[in-house]
């Protein structure tokens, strides 16, 4: 059974080897055939799972020993495998959640030129992911890490043909990788301090290590979470690499890249649990993006950029958890696999509602649609409910766990925690219902927007069949993609309940992450009606600002809040004057010492060498008297000295 | 006869020389003065030979009066040489070794 192991990742990588070298022979059915290797990766997953039930809890790792990358004395770098419950976890979802995606991406896709590329990039990403997850060492996990940069600069500028999606590519890939260099220098620390860097040995030694380096370390792997999971301060890309297509975003967001950060800390759990002060910095990165994320999230009105801040402010949720040790790791891992379930479902619906509406992305153009989108209202709706944590519901049973988490890590630290978890559960349930209301209820706006067009009001037939200004007109999308969101509906509804009746999913990842109650100032009750009490009030002002009036259809000015957040609280403005400017200041004064310093001695040297010779030269005159002259005067000098010398 | 007196002399001729060496032009004249200097050192060496009683000045001057004549056997032929392509024996025409 463990040889199977290799086959997940082997599995889309073949699709993705076939696919992008494969040629225009294959653009009939190159989407089916990625879609059978992500489907066959996932069946491999499931077997390997129900193999692993079948073991006693603490024996259920599995290795695998592919082949030896660098064998050195002193460097061992194995191509090895490791699949114990947390990896099995983010195998099962990435490759189920995954096919579900390349599905849906069968029909979303069809009238694009290049479906065949987007499907080989899709299984690329898959595979990278999956090799990040089952690696046994950190490096063969940093080869996955930066697989996964690369197969997601390749979807988000997938359409390249837009200068948008080209630059947000590059903006990713460039935010990346400062995150992908805290994660090597984290690994270069693992093997001077350690002497290897295989997961096992590095876990276990962390006990006989000093503080100091562990810190460091532990340091150095939240920048690397911090660049792939978009957390502040290198949450910058995430926005904008809503330019990919929808299917990406839900990959993205649900599945993959995102979550690799939390996987880090999670796996790294025994470095950050030994470095208190790595520790509290995750903890704050986690705040602070969850707010961050809510925050722009209320004000985008754009669906997949709220969706965006809304991925930023669960990942938040996730790395907050995560940071706070053993009482969070497992409760980050749980919300992961929900917050996979409903924000895939909640991008998958938007990408829906994409397709019905002419790829308009407003929402404000929006509005009315559950009446023409019946299955993506009520799949979305259901997302809906999971995401702001709606009783019974997945969000519910993994956000509230979270929340009670923070609480627990006791002191006032617990307290500002949380708070903030309470804050951000409140914004999220806001920003949510928002979203909601303008798209699928209150009046038909998009009827609005396109008698509003510029073009006269007896708009000629012509722009109709243009397809320019005329009125969208919403429709159910095709089976392809509604089955996937249908299948993600129920996974956001039943998954929470699932796992935690009988605490399942705590004993499951136990052995692996450890587990600690901790001891919470409040009562489980206390916290989960807190919770509710919160989403109510969320839901109440979200409602009572955009369910009871009408929304214009174009955005008012706001408060100064609001505009900062729609400039996603001028994160861009920040890193153009900090790092752009503050760049540019640096090479331009660099370039003036060079000019003006390095050129100035090498070439003023030159010059008065030069010119000293120039005047030396005047001395060869051709004369041969002149030298006699000089020959006298020196014999002259020379006799005087000797005599002067003489006489002293 | 005091031979300081043939020092005295000796300075004259290599003066005479010197002069010559530094003011003239033609060519066959400064290689002459040249000889003067060197026949004014032969003298002072065997003067100061003459005066300490030893003969390694005498020595000192056979071997001057050699390079002396390798000297004007080289240094006629050059002069000839020139005379021949420039038609002039004077040492301020052949000036082009410079730059």
């Amino acid at each position: 059974m463990e040889n199977l192991i290799g086959w997940l990742v082997a599995a889309p990588l073949l699709g993705a080897a076939v696919l992008l070298c494969g040629g225009k022979r294959l653009d009939r059915l190159g989407h089916w055939l990625g879609t059978l290797l992500a489907a066959a990766s996932f069946v491999i997953g499931v077997l390997l799972f129900v193999d692993m039930l079948g073991e006693d809890e603490h024996h259920r790792a599995m290795h695998q020993h592919l082949f030896s990358w660098i064998p050195v004395s002193g460097f061992q770098a194995d191509v090895a495998f490791q699949l114990d419950q947390l990896s099995m976890t983010f195998v099962l979802l990435i490759t189920g959640v995954g096919t579900l995606i390349h599905i849906y991406s069968v029909g979303y896709m069809e009238h694009d030129d290049r479906r065949r590329r987007f499907f080989g990039y899709l299984n690329l990403f898959l595979a990278a992911m999956l090799l990040l997850v089952i690696a046994d060492n950190y490096l063969l996990l940093y080869v996955g890490w930066e697989g996964v940069g690369l197969a997601s600069y390749l979807l988000i500028g997938f359409w390249q043909h837009k200068p948008s999606a080209a630059t947000a590519a590059k903006k990713a890939f460039l935010v990346n990788r400062v995150g992908d260099v805290g994660l090597s220098i984290a690994i270069m620390l693992m093997f001077t301090t350690f002497g290897t860097f295989t997961f096992g040995p590095v876990l276990e030694a962390t006990g006989e290590t000093g503080e100091g380096k562990l810190t460091a370390i532990g340091l150095m792997l939240l920048l690397a979470a911090c660049g792939k999971s978009a957390q502040v301060p290198l949450q910058s890309w995430l926005g904008d690499a809503m330019e990919g297509p929808t299917p990406v975003s839900a990959l993205i967001h649900a599945a993959t890249m995102v979550t690799a950060g939390v996987y880090l800390i999670t796996r790294s759990g025994a470095i950050f649990n030994a470095a208190p002060d790595a520790q509290t910095a995750v903890v704050a990165v986690g705040a602070v993006t969850l707010i961050f994320g809510a925050i722009v999230g209320c004000a985008k009105d754009d669906i997949k950029k709220a969706l965006a801040g809304s991925t930023m402010s669960q990942i938040g949720y996730m790395i907050l958890a995560a940071g706070l040790g053993p009482i969070g790791y497992v409760f980050a891992i749980m919300h992961l696999v929900t917050h996979g379930f409903f924000k895939a479902g909640l991008f998958l619906g938007a990408g829906s509602v994409m397709h019905g509406m002419n790829d308009e992305v407003d929402m404000r153009k929006y509005g009315g649609l559950r009446k023409y989108m019946p299955i993506t209202f009520i799949t979305f709706g259901l997302g809906y409910l999971a995401i702001i944590g709606f009783p019974g519901l997945s969000g519910f049973f993994s956000k509230d766990k979270i929340i009670e988490a923070a609480f627990a890590k006791g002191g006032t630290e617990g307290w500002i925690l949380g708070g903030t978890a309470l804050l951000g559960a409140a914004i999220t349930a806001y920003y949510m219902t928002r979203v909601m209301l303008l798209t699928f209820f209150g009046e038909e706006r998009w009827r609005k927007t396109a008698t509003r067009s510029p073009e006269a009001p007896s708009a000629e037939p012509a722009a109709e069949t243009r397809g320019e200004h005329a009125e969208p007109h919403p429709h159910e999308s095709p089976k392809s993609m509604t089955i996937p969101m249908i299948v993600l509906a129920f996974g956001s509804v039943f998954a929470g309940g699932l796992f935690s009746v009988g605490d399942r999913f705590v004993h499951w990842l136990e052995p692996v992450t450890g587990h600690d109650h901790g001891d919470s100032p409040l009562s489980a009750t206390t916290v989960t009606l807190s919770t509710v009490a919160v989403l109510v009030v969320g839901v109440a002002l979200a409602w009572a600002q955009y369910g009871r009036k009408p929304v214009p259809v174009v955005a008012p000015r706001g408060s100064l809040l609001t505009r900062a957040a729609r400039r996603d609280l001028l994160q861009d403005d920040f890193n153009h004057v900090v790092l752009v400017r503050g760049g540019e200041h640096l090479t331009r004064s660099l370039v003036y010492v060079d000019h003006k310093l390095v050129d100035g001695v090498v070439n003023g040297t030159a010059a008065s060498v030069g010119g000293l010779s120039g005047r030396l030269r005047r001395l060869q005159n051709g004369y041969a008297r002149s030298y006699a002259v000089s020959m006298f005067g020196g014999t002259a000098v020379l006799i005087a000295a000797t005599l002067l010398m003489r006489a002293v | 006869m005091n031979p300081i007196n043939y020092l005295y002399l000796a300075a004259l001729l290599f003066t005479i020389g010197a002069a010559g060496v530094l003011l003239r032009r033609n060519a066959i004249v400064v290689f002459m003065c040249i000889e003067l200097m060197l026949n004014a050192c032969n003298l002072a060496f065997v003067s100061f030979s003459r005066m300490h009683g030893n003969l390694d000045g005498q020595i000192m001057a056979f071997f001057t009066m050699v390079v002396a004549a390798a000297e004007v056997v080289i240094g006629l032929a050059i002069i000839v040489m020139i005379f021949r392509s420039r038609h002039s024996a004077s040492v301020d025409d052949a000036s082009l070794m410079k730059l």
